[in-house]
């Protein structure tokens, strides 16, 4: 799917990432808290921006593409305003995390990774929470829900639906 | 802030703290220390966590009526940088993030090396699967940290500190911030800290989801902003470590170790432990076990006490099977040594590492090869692709126990995976490749009949993956009809009141039909 960063719509966004930009320009290693500044602004991290971070700390935009994709925070696709984590660490994972993702997949028929086309929700994997007393343990957003089971995934889904 | 003032809040908030936790029946006094109270923290010993869960994280009043800050007036009132560090390197405590390197010898290096700017780094990035005790530290007492990462900063000779926090921590984060910002304010970090003419900042910088960036060269890295890659080490970094200046990087648990060592001096700190890994380590025992949660004891602690006097022994009456240590470049344990010291040289010995202080514990249903399975998956995903043996021997490695898994591998493809195993982890670059073989060696030593039996047999004898095993319904079947109703591929047949059957060349081995199947005591539904 494509998506276009509409600049009009994010003007005021826009407006608040450069005002950070040029705060945090002339500190050492600024780039990681640019990236992260943007995906939070814009949930995910548009063409454009990138190319706005490039010209303001003068970082060649192959270089910013390298450092993006290397960590799994930044996303180059918008994430749902609902961004679901099911926590996959090793508590979890022997409790049947695994069952619970795919639990969440069936339900809103997209795979891990993926955005539905309403931009409602998003699944992601984490790798641990920390929340390992309560595995499995599924985290949408900020919210925790600890000791999930198959058949509470529905439910947990309705609240946000 | 002076001495006096941090006597004064001591001596009044500290009655009235405790008498409300007392009433509340949340602690109690042992041995003239404030304790939580309840059978699970009978047989501990907090001193890292010494304060987790007794004090509230948003108040620094309440970290300084339990000692809190004396630790750094101490240090920049009585003892020079070279007393501090003597006392860190006599109390001979090793760094809790997994490799066990001494504290005071890294922090002798940085000291005794001459630059224009130092750095402290504290690792944050907690990233192995299954622990938890660093976020616990930072959320319920982020000053420990603070107060540590200050000391350090004394001893070296660093005025600037960072905080490298994992982007899966938001309340980590949230709590530092205010942390932070109270210590500034109450002259405790920043500028001429105690009017003594020592200034250190401490500055938060996030991950974004990069195992590796646990590292440490490869944590320096992401703070510059690259990507986070391992450098090889041609230097150590307490010499050219961040922006090219000698660095210390330490883990939370170890800084929160710092200010008890510094009040209470090295003797003490050596008293408790073992000779070569003194103090205590925290655990968070997790899994199919009982009792949940962090464990702080003496290092030297058997395991069988940790999982079955405090931990309560596996879920549900099943049987242990293992725990695993380390994450994913640890190993597992298996029943006969469940009598280890658990302590950073007799954990090697058996070819597990003490690691950050995972313990994932494993019962009778758990599939060894699944779990190595399931790490080798997280080193194929985590790696970061610089050194090849790690970038494409783990995958190699994971496409073996793939197909063993699955019923597809035969006795050669064992022999490709050991001799794999001792490529990857002799020619990697970083910890990372190096230790990543060591779920598929342990497995391999302790579990070999579960090796065999998956690829002699086409059997799993934990009846977990999925290719090996069939679902049936046996005469207990009561023909309720519920298995009917749940199969999402219509595999189940039958009539009401009579026996069902399952169609095995529809069934997906969702495992809903034994879910959901009411016929007690033992289900009608059978896995073979």
């Amino acid at each position: 799917m494509e998506y276009k960063f509409d600049l009009e719509k994010n003007e005021v966004l826009l407006k608040e990432f450069k005002a950070f930009l040029s705060e945090i320009k002339k500190n050492n290693g600024a780039l990681m808290p640019a990236l992260q500044k943007a995906q939070e602004l814009f949930n995910y991290l548009p063409k454009e921006v990138l190319k706005l971070i490039s010209d303001e700390l003068n970082i060649p935009l192959a270089e910013i593409y390298g450092v993006a994709t290397f960590y799994s925070q930044f996303s180059f696709i918008p994430k749902g305003e609902n961004q679901i984590n099911v926590c996959l660490g090793t508590a979890c994972y022997v409790k049947g995390a695994q069952s619970i993702l795919e639990e969440f997949e069936k339900e809103l028929g997209i795979k891990q990774g993926e955005t539905t086309s309403d931009l409602k929700f998003s699944i992601g994997q984490a790798r641990c929470l920390g929340d390992c007393s309560k595995a499995p343990v599924v985290m949408i957003n900020s919210d925790i829900f600890p000791l999930v089971k198959k058949k509470d995934v529905k439910k947990i889904l309705d609240n946000y639906r | 802030m002076d001495r006096d003032r941090l006597l004064n809040i001591r001596n009044e908030k500290k009655p009235e703290i405790v008498e409300k936790l007392i009433r509340d029946d949340v602690v109690e006094i042992r041995a003239e220390r404030v304790v939580l109270k309840g059978d699970y923290y009978k047989n501990q010993l907090r001193i890292a966590l010494r304060n987790c869960d007794i004090i509230n994280p948003f108040d620094i009043e309440e970290y300084i009526a339990f000692d809190g800050y004396f630790a750094l007036y101490k240090a920049l009132n009585d003892l020079s940088q070279r007393e501090v560090v003597d006392i860190m390197k006599n109390s001979l405590l090793r760094g809790r993030g997994g490799a066990g390197f001494p504290t005071g010898k890294k922090w002798e290096e940085a000291f005794s090396f001459d630059a224009d700017q130092k750095y402290i780094i504290c690792n944050a990035d907690e990233g192995d699967p299954g622990a938890f005790m660093d976020r616990s530290i930072l959320e319920k007492d982020p000053h420990s940290v603070l107060e540590g990462m200050a000391i350090g900063g004394y001893a070296i000779g660093a005025n600037k500190g960072f905080i490298y926090v994992r982007a899966e921590y938001p309340q980590a984060v949230k709590t530092l911030r205010h942390a932070i910002a109270q210590a500034k304010e109450n002259g405790l970090l920043g500028e001429d800290i105690f009017g003594m003419g020592f200034n250190f900042d401490i500055e938060l910088r996030l991950g974004s989801g990069a195992f590796v960036c646990g590292e440490g060269t490869a944590l320096i890295e992401s703070i510059e902003g690259h990507r986070g890659m391992p450098r090889p080490k041609l230097q150590r970094t307490a010499h050219v470590g961040l922006w090219g200046k000698p660095t210390i990087i330490n883990n939370v648990e170890t800084f929160a170790n710092v200010a008890p060592i510094i009040l209470n001096g090295a003797e003490w700190f050596r008293s408790i432990g073992t000779e070569k890994s003194p103090g205590t380590k925290v655990f968070s025992l997790v899994g199919k076990i009982e009792n949940a949660g962090l464990v702080e004891v003496p290092m030297g602690t058997k395991l069988r006490d940790i999982v079955f006097d405090i931990g309560g022994g596996c879920q549900n009456n099943k049987e242990y099977k293992a725990v695993q240590t380390g994450g994913p470049s640890g190993g597992c344990i298996p029943k006969e040594y469940l009598d280890v010291s658990v302590d950073f040289e007799s954990l090697d010995s058996i070819g597990s590492i003490m690691g950050s202080g995972g313990m994932v514990v494993m019962d009778e249903n758990t599939c060894m090869i699944d779990i190595a399975k399931y790490f080798l998956e997280f080193s194929v995903d985590e790696s970061c692709g610089k050194c090849i043996p790690c970038r494409e021997g783990t995958r190699r490695m994971y496409e073996i126990l793939e197909l063993i898994t699955e019923g597809k591998a035969e006795m050669n493809d064992l022999e490709e995976l050991e001799k794999l195993s001792h490529v990857v982890s002799n020619t990697s670059l970083c910890g990372l490749g190096q230790t990543a073989p060591n779920p598929v060696v342990t497995t391999l030593k302790y579990y070999k009949d579960e090796y065999l039996a998956h690829i002699v047999d086409k059997k799993c004898p934990a009846k977990s993956c999925k290719a090996l095993i069939t679902y049936t319904i046996s005469d207990r079947c009561i023909g309720c009809s519920i298995c009917k109703k749940n199969c999402p591929v219509d595999a189940i047949d039958g009539e009401l009141k009579k026996k069902y059957s399952i169609d095995n060349e529809k069934c997906i081995k969702c495992g809903s039909c034994y879910e959901v199947c009411p016929v007690k005591p033992v289900k009608a539904v059978e896995i073979y």
